[in-house]
């Protein structure tokens, strides 16, 4: 693989241009080159190195011999992507995964003028002939440390520190706290947003403050471990790890972790590629197919608890538990769900109040 | 609001305040001789990822603080270098170093990512800092008493000190300096050096202090306010504590009344992370509308020393 960043990618792409005629010529079958764009790098332990880690596994099982990846780190959401997925599309890219919900604007629009080339758009929400949308829902993860949270809290105060409030990030909330007052009704769930995915220093202040407000369990939906550390030094109940396992960075307060792993789908797209079958969709797993894995239970949660949430991850595995069952009232009292209904996948964007107990 | 939260919202906000602190004092020194760095940024991140690196190997806090020093200010050697001695465009030379700065830490720091640090504590046993009202004084990590005692210091040295009039007198007019025979170049070296140990050491606070761990970027931004500080306080000391901690402030109350949540959420989120900036520019505003009186910025600030022409 070639790690790039934004600059070199751009002096490389000016070579590749004027060359066009010098890739693939050696190999006997030509491979074909795919590319992530990133909007952080793969040592975040976060959400980048859950697709870093993806795309190590597409290449173990499709093989090196077959696809050649390209790495384009800390592309920021914004103009600057276009030119970025523009250089790689003329690189000879045929499938670029673009990992982050904002690029999507930039993505549709070089998408138009490269029809051969393959995009999918992580998180997005607008597909193209030639542009897919994949996400998980990491919603199921969060009903399941919910329900660990719920049952574990002492203060009946828990957090959740959100990034921007979009549709995502909310109905994480909303699946925490629905999961958390379904096992225990008098808990509270406080929510900060730190306007980043990524900025460590706020996200431990936030951290700070929620735990000096009476918050004992802490689960985040930023890029890092930073929370978690404040959780570890103040020794709270826990928190939870976002993306990866986190527990290097908190042995005592780690209780479990939710993992993205997009693995499975990149070998799917990537060989749909390979055989020519690839076309324009939208996939949305999560725990049933393995896009969204629950981690270690850290040891100091009580067998209950660990049963508990065992029960709440296969019965959704199962189908047999949806995450917004009604009936769900909003957090002004208004009932958003009637009892035998769920928010289905359609509706689920489109939510735009908080779970009763969510204080945001 | 209760004592214990109060007190709470304090120890917050002096950790967050700190690292500004340390690096707007470095700059502010620099500026004082009449040059603009603008790589804080970048040098702070050079001084966070040393720092992590020998904490990591050694297990030695002090010796990692001093290298993150050292190495910040061997950064800021080469921007003294192209700026003081080839006279290169100090604007341009400060970005770069912030690019430098954030490419080096993000190579250097591979290695030490996916590690926890650990923190470096209170210098006072924690008897003292067992008692909540106690802690507001005891209970903060060393590098904090260092920049406050760097702030009186810095303070006593430009005003009280030969040497610190010297500095004023090159950043202020470096050619009536240079015709009675100080050494321009050989000052202005001096404190781009000490602005850059004070920016190294401003970055040790972000795995020492607020989120013990190396990973890439790790200071977002802190170091461009540190910048904005430097013309906020214009270009005096205490000013400059009172402009660190206010704009620590802004930032810790920020995360408090939203945790808070209810009636403490008065504005609106993105709103509160502008207000640092917003202040700024408003104190710009205000010094630039003041009439007659001279005007704060060394005479000198940014422009090169050129005494032939």
């Amino acid at each position: 693989m070639t790690v790039l960043n934004r600059r070199t990618l751009i002096k490389i792409g000016g070579a590749a241009a004027a060359l066009p005629l010098v890739g693939g010529v050696a190999f006997a079958q030509e491979k074909v080159k795919v590319a992530f764009v990133l909007i952080g790098t793969p040592d975040d332990n976060g959400w980048n190195f859950g697709h870093d880690t993806g795309r190590k596994y597409m290449l173990d099982k499709i093989g090196a011999d077959k696809v050649e990846t390209t790495v384009v780190t800390n592309v920021a959401e914004g103009p600057d992507s276009e030119r970025v997925f523009r250089e790689l599309a003329q690189q000879g890219h045929k499938l670029i995964y673009a990992t982050s919900f904002g690029y999507g604007d930039y993505v549709h629009k070089v998408a138009k003028q490269f029809p051969d080339v393959k995009f999918e758009w992580a998180t997005g929400n607008a597909t193209a002939p030639n542009v897919s949308i994949y996400n998980a829902k990491f919603h199921e993860g969060r009903a399941v440390v919910g329900t660990i949270a719920g049952m574990m809290t002492k203060t009946n105060t828990i957090a959740y520190i959100g990034s921007f409030p979009i549709p995502e990030v909310r109905m994480g909330i909303n699946a925490y706290a629905i999961a958390a007052r379904k096992v225990n009704p008098a808990v509270k769930i406080k929510v900060v947003y730190v306007d980043s995915w990524f900025d460590p220093a706020k996200e431990a202040d936030a951290a700070r403050a929620l735990i000096d407000q009476g918050v004992d369990v802490i689960t985040q939906h930023t890029d890092g471990p930073a929370a978690l550390q404040v959780a570890e030094e103040r020794g709270i109940v826990g928190g939870f790890g976002q993306g990866a396992d986190m527990s290097a960075f908190a042995p005592k307060s780690h209780l479990t972790a939710i993992i993205d792993n997009w693995g499975p789908h990149y070998v799917k797209s990537v060989q749909s590629i390979l055989d020519g079958t690839w076309a324009e969709g939208s996939v949305w797993d999560g725990i049933a197919s393995g896009e969204v894995e629950i981690g270690k239970y850290n040891e100091k949660i009580p067998a209950d608890v660990v049963a508990a949430a065992e029960k709440v991850k296969n019965d959704i595995a199962a189908g047999t538990l949806h995450p917004f069952a009604g009936p769900i009232k909003d957090n002004a009292g208004a009932e958003r769900v009637a009892a035998g209904d769920v928010i289905d996948d359609g509706e689920f964007w489109a939510v735009d109040w908080y779970a009763e107990g969510v204080e945001a | 609001m209760t004592l214990d939260l109060a007190i709470a919202i304090i120890i917050t906000l002096v950790g967050a305040s700190t690292p500004i602190l340390l690096a707007a004092l470095g700059e502010l020194v620099v500026e004082k001789s009449g040059v603009l760095n603008l790589g804080v940024e970048g040098m702070m991140l050079i001084g966070a990822v040393i720092t992590v690196a020998v904490v990591l190997v050694t297990g030695n806090h002090w010796l990692a603080i001093l290298c993150a020093a050292l190495a910040a200010a061997a950064a800021a050697l080469i921007f003294g270098f192209l700026t003081l001695s080839l006279s290169a465009n100090q604007v341009a030379t400060g970005l770069a170093l912030t690019i430098l700065g954030t490419g080096f830490s993000a190579l250097f720091g591979q290695p030490y990512t996916g590690k926890a640090v650990p923190l470096l504590r209170s210098p006072f046993p924690p008897e003292l800092a067992a008692d909540p009202v106690w802690r507001v004084i005891f209970g903060y990590s060393p590098l904090v008493y260092f920049s406050l005692i760097m702030v009186v210091v810095i303070w006593w040295f430009l005003k009280k000190t030969r040497a610190g009039l010297i500095l004023r007198a090159v950043g202020e007019n470096d050619l009536s300096a240079h015709s009675i025979g100080y050494p321009v170049i050989g000052v202005r070296y001096l404190a781009v050096a000490f602005g850059g140990a004070m920016a190294g050491i401003a970055g040790s606070c972000f795995p020492l202090i607020l989120t013990p761990q190396w990973v890439e970027r790790l200071t977002t931004g802190r170091g461009w306010i540190a910048l904005a500080l430097v013309v906020f306080a214009v270009w005096r000391p205490f000013r400059l504590l009172g402009g660190a901690y206010l704009f620590g402030l802004v930032m810790t109350l920020e995360v408090y009344a939203k945790a808070a949540g209810g009636g403490f959420r008065v504005l609106p989120s993105e709103l509160w992370a502008a207000l640092p900036y917003l202040a700024t520019i408003l104190v710009l505003v205000l010094i630039s509308m003041r009439r007659g009186g001279s005007s704060s910025a060394p005479a000198c600030l940014g422009k090169p020393f050129l005494p032939t022409s």
